[in-house]
């Protein structure tokens, strides 16, 4: 599978999947910290292995993230990132946890991240099985809090034997004033892609 | 003096007083080749462990097994000593705790070992290392001195 064959309207296509996945998943965040979460319009991209992180600041930038493998008919790699911030923010809002270090967090508060990537990943990902009608099975979810570089190259480990470049899907989303905001980001194995689109019978060609 | 940057999958090298430098090593392996008498540096940013599992174009810089030999090449190129160099390798992290030992989650251990094995076959000695672990890693070394500035998000910055 080559990206370069895709038109404008196999990304389009691609674009509504992140639509329909995140709309779900900042749905589902609403509801659990009882504020509303507005969304961007998905970006998809298809970029070179280095840009991989230029969408959260560079591959040096401090993020929080909550990283999970998809397996079944539409392979990929699914990532929750948040600044760190954000997360305290998130903490905060949903466990009335103060947490006033710099840039650490105690096991309980990973958990209780990790947890909150879960729901919400697994929110955006149940939506897009439920509109194509395909099986995705999430592998168990994985925090990190590290370099954005350093956490984003895990997920290209699998599309790396296959070229240089990843096409990734990305939907930022906020909530009021930007105390709470961050991306969800698919990024699909190349052999998922024609699964994808015969799912919801779009031509390749 | 400049900066020259390495990217992912890629490699490079500095002749002195230039520096070189390679952002975000997560479980890629920075693997980086000095010769002290040319005053000569090379890095390489490489991702995964064997070149036989490429499909399609190959990319000699993201594997261990051909980008070794191919920055030993480059440094040669750029009037290096194959006999004088001498390697440091910094990366190989696993950044998820995951609780399976599937093979791609091992990546990073995986890596270290495939450069510490292309590099035993160039016949490289290896004078330091800073690998596994589970936190990210951005390199620089110095092509006067040699010396390799580690930093890591938590544990400050650190020299090889």
């Amino acid at each position: 599978m080559k990206f370069e064959q895709f038109g404008d309207f196999q990304l389009d296509v691609l674009r509504e999947v992140g639509n329909i996945g995140a709309g779900n998943a900042a749905t589902a965040l609403s509801k659990l910290i009882s504020k509303e979460i507005d969304m961007k319009v998905p970006q998809v991209k298809i970029i070179p292995f280095d840009e991989i992180a230029d969408f959260v600041g560079g591959a040096e930038s401090l993020v929080v993230c909550v990283f999970l493998r998809v397996l079944g008919n539409i392979p990929g790699n699914m990532f929750f990132i948040i600044s760190v911030e954000s997360a305290k923010n998130l903490l905060h809002e949903l466990m009335g946890i103060i947490n006033q270090d710099e840039e650490s967090f105690n096991e309980m508060e990973l958990s209780a991240l990790n947890e909150i990537g879960n729901i919400l990943t697994g929110s955006y990902l149940s939506s897009l099985a439920d509109f194509t009608k395909l099986n995705m099975q999430p592998s168990p979810p994985a925090v990190a809090i590290d370099m954005a570089g350093a956490i984003l190259s895990y997920g290209l480990l699998e599309i790396g034997h296959n070229g240089d470049f990843a096409l990734t899907i990305d939907t930022a989303f906020f909530h009021g004033n930007e105390k709470i905001s961050g991306h969800f980001f698919l990024i699909p194995d190349p052999t998922a892609l024609p699964q994808l689109f015969h799912a919801l019978g779009v031509p390749l060609e | 003096m400049n900066v020259i940057k390495v990217g992912m999958a890629d490699l490079n090298v500095a002749k002195s007083p230039d520096r070189i430098r390679t952002t975000g090593l997560g479980s890629c392996v920075g693997v980086v080749l000095f010769d002290n008498q040319n005053k000569i540096g090379g890095m390489a940013h490489v991702m995964l462990p064997d070149s036989s599992l490429s499909k399609g174009m190959l990319n000699v810089a993201k594997y261990a097994d051909t980008a070794i030999p191919k920055l030993i090449e480059n440094m040669e190129k750029a009037g290096a000593n194959r006999r004088k160099l001498v390697a440091k390798l910094a990366g190989g992290a696993q950044m998820f705790a995951f609780s399976t030992t599937s093979d791609t989650m091992r990546i990073g251990p995986r890596n270290v070992e495939a450069c510490k094995q292309a590099l035993n076959e160039a016949g490289i000695p290896i004078l330091a290392e800073d690998t596994g672990g589970n936190c990210g890693r951005t390199i620089e070394l110095d092509s006067c001195t040699g010396i390799l500035n580690i930093r890591t998000v938590n544990q400050g910055v650190k020299e090889l």
